[in-house]
């Protein structure tokens, strides 16, 4: 047995390989075709190839935003501007001595940077609509500004573009350069997209909630993407502008920033391949007949409508033939709690997690009426009652959705911060939700790797440039996440996209994904809604062992037999009051209980 | 010099509380924010300067045609951009849908009308004065929205059905209430409150198609300000943030005009994402 074990992360890590090797063929392809294009390529195709570079510099960065932290950032121009018109007039020497045009690009990152953190920012407060629109006005102002600052950007008359020294001033040296840039911001993206970072922008744009629970903040994750992508569209406009040769506020339309974001659409959500397709092919397409270059924004629209009504998963969702096959069907989920041990170190005392006094009325209703609850470690504690009768309003309490009128929540004996979410997985206290919230796109591995976002060592700008402590860290993620899979009886699913799989096997990834957090607590809302009466049983040994290696385990349910099976202790609801409380044969015979909600 | 930005501040603050309320027409009825609103109102300046000035039409014709070509404008939106992705899970997909729609129609105005700004008709043939109809039309056609709005919500069969369906979809449809009738119906109206946003401002804004980005943009900082689906809120921010655009142009000049517009709308909408009537926020988990 012990062999097994070892044996399965092992396997998965080979076919971890096998599979990156496969995903890295398409951009070895562009690779050698772009190193290989002055060879068969005319002068005139030459800069639309350049200019293919430089959009995708900009939008290779933006697609963290938008495809990955799904933001809808439409007026990213606004960077492009603000890059070109930087680097245009730091090596002019409009309004400062004359800087030479690789400092100059390199001060538009960082100014870019900044910007991009500004014009971020509101995307932590601000819901979809209102961040897109503050975007577009942002946009809006900066070639506004352009054209009002006269005397640095030289207004409406412009003012010409930088000129990089040999070997990249003549047309194929500058191309060589930007392309040299487009491959490294495709290398350092990809990076991002594999990491721990990647996944918990894809897990807060899908599952916010999920994302929270496993100590993800939204706000530390985001400012180094805004940071990254901002810095990018910078040197993107210093290309851009140097391409240009000449910039006036003009050529920096609405209709570029709406190329950059539908180019990322069309390519596909949370792929880095799909939005490079996207952008060669939205360059592209208006130079293959001379009437499309009018009615291109016209037909990037038309693009944009079919993509979300048609194919919302994009180029990527086409290109994604692994996950065609047909699965098997008929599985079994037969979970495997003899591996808990390897998976949850050395039995941790983390004191009890007691509730006392606890009220929270929603306007005149109580949805908790003076509750109180102690969850011990090693031990299994039910939570039944029926419908609204605040169960899951208690468990929202704990992990920190809701705040107590009154009363306490305290993890041995201190009191759990208010309303700080994230927090609870520091303190290793893990949930899963009554419907699950999975990130559908991602695989079960990626799914349940999120789990452990929170025990990364490795920076964001490590992850970038896949330093060692980034390898180290996906590879003990990875394992973890394997053997968790195991644990709960999915390994055999590991690669496969989560929204194929049945709800069952999602409450069970929900599962794997909490153990990541190696919980002292582990809270769970209804785990066996929709399991088979087998599976129930075998979840109910899964979760005793749980409890065995250490864990306090709060379970709702309303399968009356899993409860009186695994719990050592039982509270009863009703109404937001406790009707009862004890051991299960305590509560069997409560007469109450019996009348209220088991039924005689 | 101070009766002119009063003027001027107030009629331009009238057409951006008209498209707030365009916005909020939608909302109400779909909770999906449009991106085709600030269109309408483009839409409407240069319909009417197509209708009237170049076609000729009288007065009356060609501004009951830009009417019905607002309602018909938001049916579309409704049947092409709104209706397939409601049932979605992922509820962003009606920013990018409606986005696709107001870039169409814009490019397609941009190409078919030309990206230069043409002048819209003078509607009546009375000589400039200081309170010229430039000013009054949308203070006007604002007053007159909010009066016929108010009625229809109060005193109406069909308003107070509106009122349902923004209060509570589900139980609306419970009851029995058509709900895809109804919000076909708010479409259309808020077309024609839009398209007549842009006629009723057509001499100020002038029959232009940059004017939908920035009608979009301008049109829904009073919903932010104001609270979302509050009309009253929007006439209210919408009359303030012209005052204070056009004094901010006077003061400081154009450019930094809307430079000193956008900071304060982060600003108030950083400290208070609900807007300043507040609303509460949503159930999460």
């Amino acid at each position: 047995m012990d062999t097994a074990a070892k044996f399965r992360p092992s396997r998965a890590n080979v076919l971890g390989s096998a599979s990156t090797l496969n995903a890295a063929l398409p951009f070895l392809g562009l690779l050698l075709v772009g190193i290989a294009f002055p060879l068969f390529g005319g002068g005139y195709w030459g800069v639309i190839a350049t200019r293919a570079c430089v959009y995708w510099v900009l939008v290779s960065g933006l697609n963290l935003v938008v495809g990955f932290a799904g933001q809808i950032a439409i007026g990213w121009v606004a960077l492009l501007t603000l890059g070109a018109y930087t680097t245009s007039v730091l090596v002019a020497g409009n309004a400062t001595p004359e800087v030479p045009p690789y400092p100059a690009l390199a001060i538009a990152a960082v100014v870019g940077a900044v910007f991009g953190l500004i014009i971020g920012l509101p995307a932590l407060r601000l819901r979809t609509f209102y961040f897109a629109i503050t975007t577009l006005g942002f946009a809006t102002i900066v070639t506004q500004v352009a054209l009002a600052w006269q005397s640095v950007t030289g207004g409406g008359v412009g003012v010409s573009g930088p000129i990089f020294p040999p070997p990249f001033s003549s047309q194929w040296g500058f191309y060589y350069f930007c392309f040299g840039l487009a491959a490294i911001c495709t290398w350092m993206t990809a990076n991002i997209a594999a990491s721990r970072f990647g996944r918990a922008l894809t897990a807060i744009r899908d599952a916010e909630v999920a994302a929270e629970a496993s100590g993800i903040s939204k706000a530390a994750l985001l400012v180094p993407v805004f940071l990254f992508s901002g810095a990018v569209a910078a040197v993107g406009g210093g290309l851009f502008a140097a391409l240009q040769s000449y910039i006036t506020p003009d050529a920096f339309t609405l209709d570029l920033s709406v190329l950059f974001f539908i180019a990322i659409l069309i390519g596909g959500r949370g792929s880095i391949l799909g939005p490079l397709l996207g952008t060669i092919l939205l360059t592209v397409l208006p130079e293959l007949a001379a009437p499309l270059v009018a009615w291109s924004t016209f037909l990037y629209a038309v693009l944009l409508l079919l993509i979300v009504l048609a194919v919302p998963g994009g180029i990527a969702e086409l290109l994604d033939f692994k996950n065609r096959r047909p699965l098997e069907t008929g599985r079994a989920i037969i979970p495997r709690p003899e591996l808990l041990q390897q998976l949850l170190s050395a039995p941790r005392d983390a004191g009890a997690l007691t509730l006392q006094q606890v009220t929270l009325s929603f306007g005149g209703v109580k949805a908790i009426d003076g509750l109180d609850l102690e969850i011990r470690p090693g031990q299994v504690h039910g939570l039944i009652g029926p419908n609204g009768s605040g169960k899951t309003t208690t468990l929202n309490v704990i992990s920190g959705y809701y705040v107590q009128q009154r009363g306490a929540v305290r993890l041995n004996g201190v009191a759990l911060p208010e309303l700080a979410r994230h927090r609870r997985a520091h303190l290793r206290i893990a949930r899963t939700f009554q419907t699950p919230r999975i990130v559908g796109s991602a695989s079960l591995l990626e799914n349940v790797m999120i789990g452990g976002t929170i025990d990364g060592e490795g920076t964001f700008v490590e992850s970038l440039l896949s330093l060692p402590r980034h390898r180290r860290d996906e590879a003990m993620l990875r394992k973890a996440a394997t053997l968790a899979l195991a644990v709960v009886g999915l390994e055999r699913l590991a690669q496969v996209r989560a929204d194929r799989l049945q709800h069952s096997e999602l409450r069970l990834t929900e599962i794997a994904r909490a153990l990541m957090l190696r919980p002292a607590f582990l809270l769970l809302d209804e785990p066996a809604a929709g399991l088979s009466a087998e599976e129930i049983e075998r979840l109910g040994a899964l979760l005793l062992a749980i409890a065995r290696a250490g864990t306090g385990v709060l379970v709702i349910e309303h399968h009356p037999d899993l409860i009186f099976d695994i719990c050592h202790h039982v509270t009863v609801l009703n109404l937001g009051r406790m009707l009862a409380a004890g051991s299960p044969a305590e509560i069997r015979s409560h007469r109450e209980v019996v009348n209220a909600y088991l039924g005689g | 010099m101070v009766e002119s930005i009063v003027l001027t501040g107030l009629a331009i603050g009238c057409i951006y509380a008209l498209i707030g309320i365009t916005y909020n027409v939608m909302f109400s009825a779909s909770r999906v924010f449009s991106f085709t609103a600030g269109t309408l109102g483009m839409l409407g300046g240069v319909l009417g300067s197509l209708f009237i000035a170049q076609m000729g039409m009288p007065l009356l014709v060609g501004f009951l045609l830009v009417l019905a070509a607002g309602a018909l404008f938001g049916i579309v939106t409704e049947i092409v951009a709104v209706r397939p992705v409601l049932k979605s899970l992922d509820q962003h997909l009606y920013v990018l849908s409606t986005l696709a729609l107001a870039l169409m129609v814009q490019q397609f105005t941009a190409i078919e009308w030309g990206t230069e700004a043409r002048p819209f008709p003078r509607l009546f043939d009375i000589a400039r004065g200081g309170f010229d109809q430039q000013f009054w039309l949308p203070m006007l056609a604002c007053a007159a929205v909010i009066v016929c709005l108010e009625l229809l919500y109060r005193h109406t069969l069909v308003g107070r059905a509106f009122l349902a369906i923004s209060e509570d979809n589900y139980a609306a449809r419970a009851i029995g209430l058509p709900e895809r009738s109804l919000r076909i119906a708010s479409f259309a109206l808020a077309g024609v409150i839009g398209a007549l946003a842009g006629f009723a401002g057509g001499e100020m804004l002038l029959a232009f198609f940059g004017n939908a980005p920035l009608l979009t943009f301008y049109g829904f900082v009073p919903v932010a300000l104001g609270g979302m689906g509050n009309n009253r809120g929007a006439v209210v921010a919408g009359l303030l943030l012209g005052l204070f655009q056009q004094t901010a142009n006077f003061l400081v000049g154009g450019i930094f005009a809307s430079v000193a517009v956008f900071t304060v709308f982060i600003i108030v909408l950083l400290a208070r994402p609900e807007g300043l009537a507040g609303a509460s926020p949503q159930r999460r988990v």
